[in-house]
Parts: C-alpha cells; sequence; structure tokens
C-alpha cells in the first residue's frame, strides 16, 4: 500500500480518548508535577521489590486510565505495553491481572511510539475497536539491570541520564473526543556507531533524525507543519545533536522541539543530561501533552519516542548501541 | 545527513565534559579526610590498647570496613561516592561498599542465589587481581632470594 515507504497514512483517523500516569516522588518534585495523575509518595509502592512495585505502577496505571474513560477491560481489544526489564516482567505480570488480550512490546525506550503505531494500524484498519497502550520504567530496577547496585558510591559521567520512574497509558479508539493520530512513520534502527553507553542521547539522536526527516519527507510537510516536535528522551546533549543532525539535511527545528527527558527535571534535581526511560515519554504524553492538547494549546504535534537498543553484555562486549525512533503525527480532530 | 566518523567526531568535542579540578579537588579532600579518620583511629587504638602497630593497622583496617559497611546500609555512603568520586572509592571503605552494596541489592533474590553469588559482583575483580598480583610477586620474592 505505501510501496516500501516508511510512513502510513491513516484515512480512518484513531483517536486517543483519554491517558493516565503515575509517576515516582522525584519526578513528582518536577517540573510537571502538577500535570501528573499521580504522583507516588515512595518509590516502592507498598510492595517488597522494586520490581513488583513497576509492576503494581504499570498496573495501576492501566486500570485507571481504562476507568478515566468510562470504559471497562472487557471492552478493551487489545493492551500492547512494555518496558525496560528482563523478559518485559512489568507489562506481562500486569496484563497477568486484567481480562484483556495482551501483546508485549521491546523498542526500548521508544517502546511507547511503537505502541500507538500498532494501536492505531489496528484500529484505522478496522481490527479493533478500542487498544490500550502503556509502557514503564523504574529507576530502581533498571539501575539494577544497567549498571550498578543503587547502593554503589559511584560517581557518573555528565552526559548520563536518569531513568525515570512512571508509567502512561493512553486508551485509544475508533471514535469519540480527544487528539486523533493521522499518520505515523515506522523508523529504522540506526547504529552511528557510539559505544558510551552513558551517552545515550548521542546515541538515539541519528535515529531521531533519520526518522524525523524521513517523516517530513513522505508527508511533504515541513517542521513548521507541527507546533512542537516531541522527542522521548533525548536529554540535553542528544537534543543538541539532533538539531545539529537536521540542520546538516537543512531542516531547521530548534524553535520548535522539546523533549520530554529535558521537560520531566530542573536542572536542580542533578539528574546530569535529563530522564529517560519507557516511562520517560510515556508519562509525559500522558500528562502534559494530553493536557495541552484537551486546553487547545497544541493543535498539530509530531511525537517521536526514541530508543537505544543496547543490553549490559553488549556493551562488554564492545558492540556500539543501536538505536530506533518512531514518529507519530497527532493532531486535533478537524 | 553528516557521516558516522564526522558525527563521532562532533559528539566527542561537543560531548559536556567533568570538572576535572572540580572533581580532584573533591576527591583528594573526601579520600583524605577519610584516610584522617583512619589515622585517628590508628593512633586512638596505639595510644590505649597493649597492640603492636601490625595490629593496630589491622584493627583499623577492621574499623574502616565497618564504618564503610554501615554507612552503605544507611545509604549515606552512594551520596558520598556521587561527591567524592575516586576519593571514596579507593580507601578500604570504598571496598566494604562495593561488597555490602550488591548484597542488599540482590537480599530479595534470596539467602544464597541472591545475596551469597551476588555479594562479589563489584568487588570480585579487585579481589581476583589482588590475589594473582600476590602470586606473581611471591614467585619473584622466592626467585630472587634463592639468589640473594
Amino acid at each position: 500500500m505505501n510501496g516500501g515507504a516508511q510512513t502510513i497514512q491513516f484515512h480512518t483517523k484513531p483517536v486517543i480518548i483519554g491517558g493516565y500516569s503515575i509517576v515516582g516522588p522525584k519526578e513528582g518534585e518536577g517540573p510537571l508535577r502538577s500535570y501528573f495523575d499521580y504522583v507516588a509518595k515512595s518509590d516502592l509502592f507498598e510492595q517488597k521489590s522494586y520490581e513488583k512495585a513497576e509492576c503494581k505502577m504499570h498496573l495501576l496505571t492501566i486500570e485507571r486510565a481504562i476507568d478515566r474513560v468510562g470504559l471497562d477491560e472487557g471492552d478493551m481489544c487489545a493492551l500492547l505495553s512494555g518496558d525496560l526489564l528482563n523478559q518485559i516482567i512489568s507489562s506481562s505480570f500486569s496484563a497477568r491481572e486484567l481480562d484483556i488480550p495482551f501483546l508485549g512490546l521491546y523498542n526500548a525506550c521508544s517502546t511507547f511510539g511503537e505502541g500507538l503505531c500498532l494501536a492505531a494500524v489496528f484500529i484505522s484498519g478496522g481490527f479493533m475497536k478500542r487498544v490500550a497502550v502503556s509502557t514503564s520504567s523504574h529507576f530502581s530496577t533498571a539501575e539494577r539491570q544497567y549498571r550498578y547496585p543503587l547502593e554503589l558510591g559511584t560517581q557518573q559521567p555528565p552526559t548520563a541520564q536518569w531513568t525515570v520512574t512512571g508509567c502512561g497509558c493512553s486508551v485509544l479508539a475508533d471514535q469519540g473526543k480527544g487528539p486523533c493520530i493521522t499518520c505515523a512513520t515506522i523508523g529504522k534502527v540506526i547504529d552511528y556507531g557510539i559505544t558510551d553507553a552513558n551517552n545515550m542521547g548521542a546515541a538515539m539522536a541519528p535515529a531521531a533524525a533519520y526518522t524525523i526527516a524521513k517523516h517530513l519527507e513522505e508527508t511533504g510537510r515541513s517542521a513548521d507543519y507541527y507546533d512542537q516536535i516531541i522527542t522521548g528522551d533525548l536529554g540535553i546533549f542528544g537534543s543538541e545533536m539532533l538539531v545539529e543532525l537536521l540542520r546538516s539535511e537543512g531542516i531547521e527545528i530548534s524553535h520548535r522541539h522539546v523533549d520530554c527527558g529535558k521537560l520531566i527535571f530542573s536542572e536542580k534535581q542533578k539528574v546530569h543530561m535529563g530522564g529517560s526511560g519507557a516511562g520517560c515519554s510515556s508519562s509525559v504524553f500522558n500528562s502534559l501533552i494530553l493536557h495541552e492538547f484537551s486546553r487547545g494549546k497544541l493543535h498539530r504535534i509530531l511525537f517521536v519516542p526514541t530508543g537505544a537498543l543496547l543490553s549490559k553484555d553488549s556493551s562488554l562486549q564492545g558492540e556500539s548501541v543501536p538505536a530506533i525512533a518512531h514518529a507519530v503525527a497527532i493532531e486535533e480532530q478537524v | 545527513m553528516i557521516d558516522k566518523q564526522a558525527y563521532n567526531k562532533l559528539v566527542k568535542s561537543k560531548a559536556p565534559k567533568s570538572k576535572e579540578v572540580k572533581t580532584l579537588v573533591l576527591a583528594f579532600v573526601i579520600g583524605g579526610f577519610i584516610c584522617c579518620i583512619g589515622e585517628a583511629i590508628h593512633d586512638l587504638l596505639s595510644a590505649y590498647l597493649p597492640i603492636g602497630p601490625q595490629t593496630a593497622g589491622s584493627l583499623t583496617s577492621v574499623c574502616m570496613i565497618f564504618l564503610g559497611s554501615l554507612l552503605t546500609g544507611l545509604g549515606v555512603y552512594d551520596k558520598i561516592g556521587r561527591v567524592a568520586g575516586a576519593g571514596s572509592i579507593v580507601p578500604i571503605t570504598g571496598f566494604a561498599n562495593s561488597v555490602v552494596s550488591p548484597a542488599m541489592e540482590f537480599n530479595r533474590e534470596g539467602m544464597v542465589l541472591g545475596v551469597m553469588s551476588k555479594m562479589f559482583v563489584v568487588s570480585g575483580p579487585v579481589i581476583v587481581s589482588g590475589v594473582v598480583a600476590s602470586i606473581i610477586i611471591g614467585f619473584i620474592y622466592w626467585v630472587v632470594s634463592m639468589f640473594a
């Protein structure tokens, strides 16, 4: 249908009818505190381990998102979820408690973009009526899996980012009130040879640049078509690199680019380059971004969650960090 | 788009760098302070206990390991480490931190396969290279002392 092109145009436009976001206490102290639906008092969520805590956060977010739009579990055709843990246990274990057909996803921190793309295809194609998309991450579970024990006294390099403890869930439907997805560009895995696992912003920037350039080329739109181009978790340095990369292509986005990883924390919070994680873009999308749409402050955005597809072992084996980004165009309903 | 080589160059030149002077000074001051505590314990032990310098030294190490472990358990040592860097990694308290922190972290996976097997994931390399180095030095000492 789209003959090798990466962009899918949706003739029937899936509507994002609602969302819900939960974050941990540190994110709740950040600049977006008033936008999040629920800020946990403790990042343990009254559980015995951080993994269990992330599961509980994830489950609560899905349940409340579905509840908020006035639906029941039984009304949902599918749940598309992902997280950063091995075997995506936060998502699968949440789905265990729910009576919804489940598809587990992994695209690292860009999983929320992957989920939105797939949900839009299912709905626009007429295969499903209502789909929930959720992703989560937790600082303490990610630290253990990708880095060191929490209490180890190490110093992080200035290019490092802070994994967001947070979860966001969006509910998409074939009709209803809310912004709709007009088209989506599925990204390719791009590797520019960055080997420093502590500089993920730089590793992901080329993937974001590639997807954004491809999206604009295939849709024939200019960057100015959008109110904002919102990337997932490039952080301060990655954002700088993205602007540079696109500038070399003749695309100027600096005046309308924002990054969820930069938005979620303030400089005072000592998170170096900003937030990261699968829950970063999803929690910001389901709080600030949906809120701005409903207030009429945003009309058209290009939402580009970014992911670094590395593991601890791949870094140790000297592999560079491949990255991916998916672009989802979200616009007000006309 | 910019090619890979040019991009890597760009990243290298533009990536934010550690503030060398600040980190060096902090490592020196805090690392030095930890060593001063060690010296103080050593002097106090030698002054008030009827022990020789070697026993006093060993007892000092034990005290510092205890302090490092305690501060790790209280969740303080990682905060010191974030500021001090090598200043709190190099002293023996840092070694205690590197053993206790994984033991705490993997407590939830059970005693045997959690705590016991993961306890040395960070400090393992230090222990292995220490043992190997002592074997090599011992061998050299043995060979030299045959001719001396």
